[in-house]
């Protein structure tokens, strides 16, 4: 039998471990909210203004647009990405040199630094000397990244399913590697139809990494910054303005902390909110 | 349902169907099974048993379809059926976990193999019922398959072959690995029932003795891609095909001692004998004549060596006692070669337990006596002929 003790000394070994997180985490969270509830007008001089930013962040207009473009891109990145990155895992080859040929293939566009991936794009997608611009623009369509709307908000999504499918495919197909050959040769047994494997095993022994999936992907987009900053700058006018490229337009350019640091507790409490809300409805489902 | 024959099978990974070995040229290919020649009646119960890695498993999967191998055939019921897929051929199988949808009901779960067949919904429901009721699943039909114990899923897994009314066979590959030991017994006993009520082909195979033995009508021994011996539990009990066979069969193994046999006395009278270094066996009288000279090899079970009270016995020096509560297993040596007794509790003839360092004097019965060279059977213990008469 294992006797238990009490022992100040325990504290002492969770010590480095505090101190860590308290750097890394809690000191600069706490710095926010700090910010969050005072008006700061210079160095020396601060007022404490109580939930006055939060009221005012709340109900800025261009806030509530940017909040409803995130949503917007963010369910259509996952409608995309996950049916197509999974589509993508299914076709995989499974066995020989072509397993390798394709994972470099896919793995690609995850090496590639996020900036770099905007700059890419942003010469890509030059009506008059990128590829894909010009390409468009001979066939006959009017496009313009720099001054059109829907066609800077185009790009920016096809730019981030270009770059991100491939992590779903990669996932789903570790996912499809990790189901055990019994299945498939039960079900050939059993005389399923290509679509009933899909149905019956392929996809609930997927379900796990499709919620890792798909909860990657809503975190990653729902914060997207640097691609779309490198891109379009959040033009032409607000029209692919996200929340974080507001959120450092707030902070950075107006250098309004207040405003901004209220605004990055909400957006923080949103996200794990919806992490939480999505995971344990992703967890019921999968048990049934 | 049909006769299940296996016909000059040989499997190597390494080639294809119909592929040569080259000569000269890089290394040989492995062989996985050499030469299997197996005939197995409809409606028998048979288990294939060896060792990991013997090949049992790759023989499964020709049987099931699952390999093509590299030379030889399979035959259902006389059709030949080696290039044929495992769909076609209508087998059945239970792997070593259980394979159920987790996403289906357990009645769905027996349903599918039906649907897919395209069968009329009044009839699987009428089929469906009829094998619940049979494995005693009907309480748990309308729940989730996923919530079910390892044992309930592999009974399911079995139900998913037994709900197809005209499959071939039922194989069986090693399907209690994953279950609790005291369940274990509760799903032989099941099996065996499932048999006697449907007569399916059934095909087991295992590395497990018990299992093979309580399960099968007839147990194949197959060690390095060969089969030993093809028999009845009994029969590979009192008359192992090969020393093999006598050694992996039994607990502890056969005895087998290096041995060399003298003919029956010159005039005419006695029986041949086996010398192991100074001391004279006597064998049956029925021992082939010819077979004289030294590089046998004796075997004898265990249990059937006979402990004697007289001082005319071999003598036995006793190493060790392994007390099993039903049973004592004594190990001990004649001269320097290891020998292995299984004693009864508390003998009649035997006051005390043997103590180590002891000497035994023990008796080999002629007719329990096995001759082997090279590892094959070349004179069969007489008991287990008449045994199995």
């Amino acid at each position: 039998m294992i006797e238990k003790t009490r022992t100040p000394r325990a504290w002492l070994l969770i010590l480095p471990m505090l101190v860590l997180v308290s750097f890394s985490a809690i000191v600069p969270l706490m710095t926010v909210v700090n910010y969050s509830v005072q008006d700061i007008l210079g160095p020396s001089t601060k007022v404490y203004v109580g939930f006055e930013w939060f009221r005012k962040v709340l109900r800025d207009p261009d806030l509530h647009a940017a909040f409803l473009r995130q949503l917007v891109f963010s369910a259509a990145v996952l409608a995309i990405e996950v049916p197509l990155g999974l589509g993508i895992s299914l076709i995989m080859p499974r066995r020989g040199w072509a397993i390798s040929a394709a994972l470099v293939v896919l793995a690609l566009p995850l090496l590639i630094p996020w900036n770099v991936v905007g700059t890419i794009w942003q010469i890509f997608g030059r009506p008059d000397i990128g590829m894909g611009g010009a390409a468009l623009v001979k066939l006959g369509l009017h496009y313009n990244y720099t001054l059109d709307r829907v066609d800077a908000w185009l790009t920016v999504l096809v730019m981030d399913v270009w770059h991100w499918t491939p992590l779903i495919a990669l996932l789903c197909y570790s996912g499809l590697r990790a189901i055990p050959p019994a299945y498939y040769q039960a079900a050939a047994i059993d005389g399923a139809s290509t679509w009933s494997v899909f149905r019956y095993i392929q996809l609930p022994k997927l379900g796990n990494v499709l919620a890792i999936a798909v909860l990657l992907r809503f975190m990653d987009s729902f914060m997207i910054y640097t691609e779309p900053f490198v891109l379009t700058g959040g033009g032409p006018g607000n029209s692919t303005t996200f929340l974080s490229q507001y959120l450092t337009t707030l902070a950075v350019g107006q250098f309004d902390l207040g405003p901004a640091a209220a605004f990055s507790l909400i957006y923080f409490v949103f996200i794990l909110f919806f992490c939480y809300v999505f995971y344990t409805v992703m967890n019921r489902v999968g048990r049934g | 349902m049909a006769e299940i024959v296996v016909r000059a099978v040989s499997h190597s990974y390494q080639l294809a169907r119909g592929g040569r070995e080259r000569t000269g040229r890089g290394a040989p290919p492995g062989w996985a099974l050499r030469d299997v020649e197996l005939r197995w009646r409809d409606g028998g119960a048979y288990a294939l048993l060896g060792p990991s890695g013997c090949g049992k498993t790759t023989l499964l999967g020709i049987i099931s379809g699952l390999i093509r191998p590299t030379r030889g055939s399979v035959l259902y019921g006389g059709r030949d059926v080696t290039d044929a897929s495992s769909r076609d051929r209508n087998i059945a199988q239970v792997f070593q976990f259980p394979v159920v949808y987790d996403t289906m009901t357990v009645r769905q779960n027996l349903a599918f193999p039906l649907r897919n067949r395209g069968l009329a919904a009044a009839e699987i429901d009428r089929r469906v019922g009829r094998i619940a009721e049979a494995l005693e699943l009907t309480e748990l039909l309308p729940l989730r398959a996923t919530g079910l114990s390892a044992d309930q899923k592999q009974i399911l897994a079995l139900g998913r072959g037994l709900v197809r009314d005209d499959v071939a066979a039922i194989l069986f590959d090693e399907p209690l690995t994953v279950i609790d030991p005291h369940r274990k017994w509760l799903l032989r006993r099941k099996l065996k029932e499932i048999h006697r009520q449907f007569h399916h082909t059934l095909i087991y195979v295992t590395h497990d003795q018990t299992e093979a033995l309580t399960f099968a009508d007839e147990v194949v021994v197959m060690q390095a891609g060969q089969v030993l011996q093809q028999g009845t539990p009994e029969q590979l009990f009192l008359q192992p095909a090969h020393t093999y066979v006598g050694y992996f069969i039994g607990s502890p193994g056969m005895n087998v001692l290096p041995c060399a046999i003298e003919p029956a006395g010159g005039n005419g009278g006695g029986a041949p004998r086996a010398r192991i270094g100074d001391h004279a066996i006597a064998l049956p009288p029925a021992v082939d004549r010819a077979l004289t000279g030294g590089g046998f090899e004796l075997g004898i079970r265990p249990e059937h060596i006979a402990v004697r009270g007289d001082a005319a016995g071999l003598p036995l020096v006793v190493t060790t006692v392994a007390d099993h509560g039903r049973f004592r297993i004594v190990s001990a040596r004649l001269d320097d070669l290891p020998v292995k007794l299984r004693l009864g509790p508390a003998a009649a003839d035997e006051a005390d337990p043997p103590a180590v360092g002891q000497i035994l004097r023990v008796a080999f019965p002629p007719g329990r006596i096995c001759l082997y060279r090279d590892g094959r059977i070349v004179a069969p213990a007489a008991a287990g002929r008449e045994g199995a008469a």
